[in-house]
């Protein structure tokens, strides 16, 4: 009966639309609005092994429909996760996909042990932030690099792991290749686009890490795309995100080729948002007689 | 605790150029909201929501006010919206000023910091004195509004052509001297608000400060409006505007 429900690497999602790592925390700051239960997931903020600062502020900056950040990874670390974040998670009735960075490939492989056994449902290997110096985005630029790093955490994870892969490259879809070659369960896509934006009043670059991660609207035509290029490149699950914002953009994605949704920046625009995305997939399903949202994804019928 | 939904404006005015002052019908966020917290506006056309503070809370009616700058395109927009329209807003956020029953205090705003210190004074009435400064006599705003809640006022501006030419902070240090505060509330840029600080410190008053940000989210989840604070070891942490602030104590903050 539940049109919604997805399964994704072996992990039953009620309904395909996850709120992406980075812009929605671990969900504290918007159960006042709704219950988490109404989401697929949470994709939670990015864990790294011991606590980090982040970057100085400015770390913000608009731009046509869409917003660049250079938060560089802010968090607590994996112990202050497990210890507060994933207890109040558990009892939320919705997956709980941890999202690990790693400086080098054995911290990514630590994180991955450290998560073993725990409640965390699926891991997501973010190999593309653009706003760290190491690790981030230089793992998922190069082919052989991505897949050592999916490599160690695979083999010391317990769980489905999913690759986060960066769009900053050449062909994503060679990356993706080499992530499936090594293990990984799934790729989710796209991470921000590197950015820039001039106060042209000073001069001066106003993020103060100079540049930073697109994302919002301005970036959908884009993961529709690499979505669709690396779900024709690969046979593991693909999860797409990158300027989703409606539920058309949703149905549009997943025809694309994605099983799964994630939705980012639009949450700043509109906390609802992905409540929204939800409500509309059911009645698009009911008013197309689709008795379940999987039988949309990678649908296109290219010309 | 916050809503988020279109709320409509049921006054509108200029108060001066490019200052903008709304009144909108908000029951349940008026409810939950005090002095010093803010609202993430949304203006059509924009991607990101503009936070502004609330200027004055009105329980009884149900509303809130906020008082804006044109400060680019997106506040543009918003400053085209008229009485009977509809703001979409996310409100109240942050946390906001803290009130001492009993207590002296002095609220101390500069141009755009003038007003989120009329809901603060408003708490203190006759016990307070609201010392604002201004570019000019032009930009000069919501003076009325203090003396209206019984709260003493220091007007400064940069040039002299209204009140007493010079700085808040200068205006601060001789009240300070005759007629000692036990608390300091204070919205001015960031160069001023340190020597806020250093007076506060110096004379042993307490003292909250409102810091401004850039940022996407409002509520915390983001991580993008941060500002530099003492942890508890004394080094210098990020927190966020957004949610451990807007307003700090200024013994938390590491100033630039």
């Amino acid at each position: 009966m539940n049109r919604l429900s997805v399964e994704f690497c072996g992990v039953e999602f009620k309904n395909p639309v996850v709120p992406a790592s980075g812009t929605y925390g671990y969900g504290r700051e918007y159960e006042c609005l709704y219950p988490l239960s109404k989401l697929g997931g949470i994709s939670v903020k990015g864990t790294t092994l011991h606590r980090r600062e982040g970057n100085p502020a400015p770390r913000i900056a608009e731009t046509p429909s869409g917003m660049l950040n250079s938060v560089g990874l802010q968090n607590g670390g994996v112990e202050r996760f497990l210890d507060t974040e994933l207890p109040n998670l558990v009892t939320k009735d919705t997956r709980v996909i941890a999202n690990i960075a790693g400086s080098t490939v054995e911290e990514c492989a630590e994180l991955a042990a450290r998560l073993k056994g725990t409640a965390v449902d699926m891991i997501e290997l973010n190999i593309s932030c653009p706003n760290v110096k190491q690790g981030g985005a230089a793992f998922g630029t190069d082919c052989t690099i991505a897949g050592q790093v999916t490599r160690a955490v695979k083999d010391n994870s317990d769980k489905p792991v999913m690759v986060k892969l960066s769009p900053n490259v050449t062909s994503i879809a060679d990356i993706a290749r080499s992530v499936e070659a090594n293990g990984a369960d799934a790729v989710s896509l796209i991470n921000t686009l590197l950015g820039m934006r001039i106060d042209i009043k000073t001069g001066r670059p106003i993020l103060r890490n100079n540049v930073g991660g697109l994302s919002g609207p301005a970036v959908f035509p884009v993961a529709v795309r690499m979505v669709w290029q690396v779900a024709n490149a690969v046979k593991i699950p693909v999860c797409g995100m990158g300027g989703v914002s409606a539920w058309e953009d949703a149905v549009e994605i997943m025809m694309a080729g994605a099983s799964l949704v994630q939705v980012g920046a639009a949450i700043f625009r509109d906390p609802y948002a992905p409540v929204k995305i939800i409500e509309g997939l059911e009645r698009y399903c009911e008013d197309n007689n689709i008795a379940n949202i999987s039988e949309i994804v990678g649908t296109v019928k290219p010309w | 605790m916050y809503k988020q939904g279109q709320y409509r404006i049921v006054s509108k005015k200029n108060l001066a150029k490019g200052i903008f002052d709304v009144e909108i019908s908000c029951p349940h966020v008026a409810r939950l909201a005090g002095p010093g917290q803010f609202a993430q506006v949304a203006a059509e056309g924009y991607f990101l929501r503009r936070p502004i503070s609330i200027c004055d809370i009105d329980k009884d009616k149900g509303t809130i006010r906020l008082v804006f700058e044109v400060r680019g395109k997106g506040t543009e927009q918003l400053s085209r919206l008229n009485e009977g329209e509809l703001m979409d807003i996310m409100a109240p956020l942050g946390n906001g000023f803290k009130v001492v029953e009993g207590v002296k205090a002095v609220c101390v705003g500069g141009g755009i910091g003038v007003p989120p210190m009329v809901g603060i004074a408003r708490q203190y009435g006759e016990n307070c004195t609201a010392i604002s400064g201004f570019r000019n006599m032009a930009a000069v705003i919501l003076q009325e509004d203090f003396r209206a809640a019984g709260v003493k006022t220091v007007l400064c501006t940069d040039d002299g052509s209204a009140g007493r030419k010079g700085f808040v902070t200068e205006a601060l240090e001789e009240l300070v001297s005759q007629d000692k505060p036990d608390i300091i509330y204070a919205c001015v840029p960031m160069v001023m608000l340190k020597k806020v600080a250093a007076v506060a410190e110096k004379n042993g008053i307490e003292c909250q400060v409102s810091l401004e940000e850039r940022m996407a989210c409002g509520v915390g989840a983001c991580l993008g409006c941060a500002c530099k604070v003492k942890g508890e070891n004394g080094e210098a942490v990020h927190k966020h505007v957004c949610k451990n602030g807007p307003v700090f104590d200024s013994k938390e903050v590491v100033f630039p």
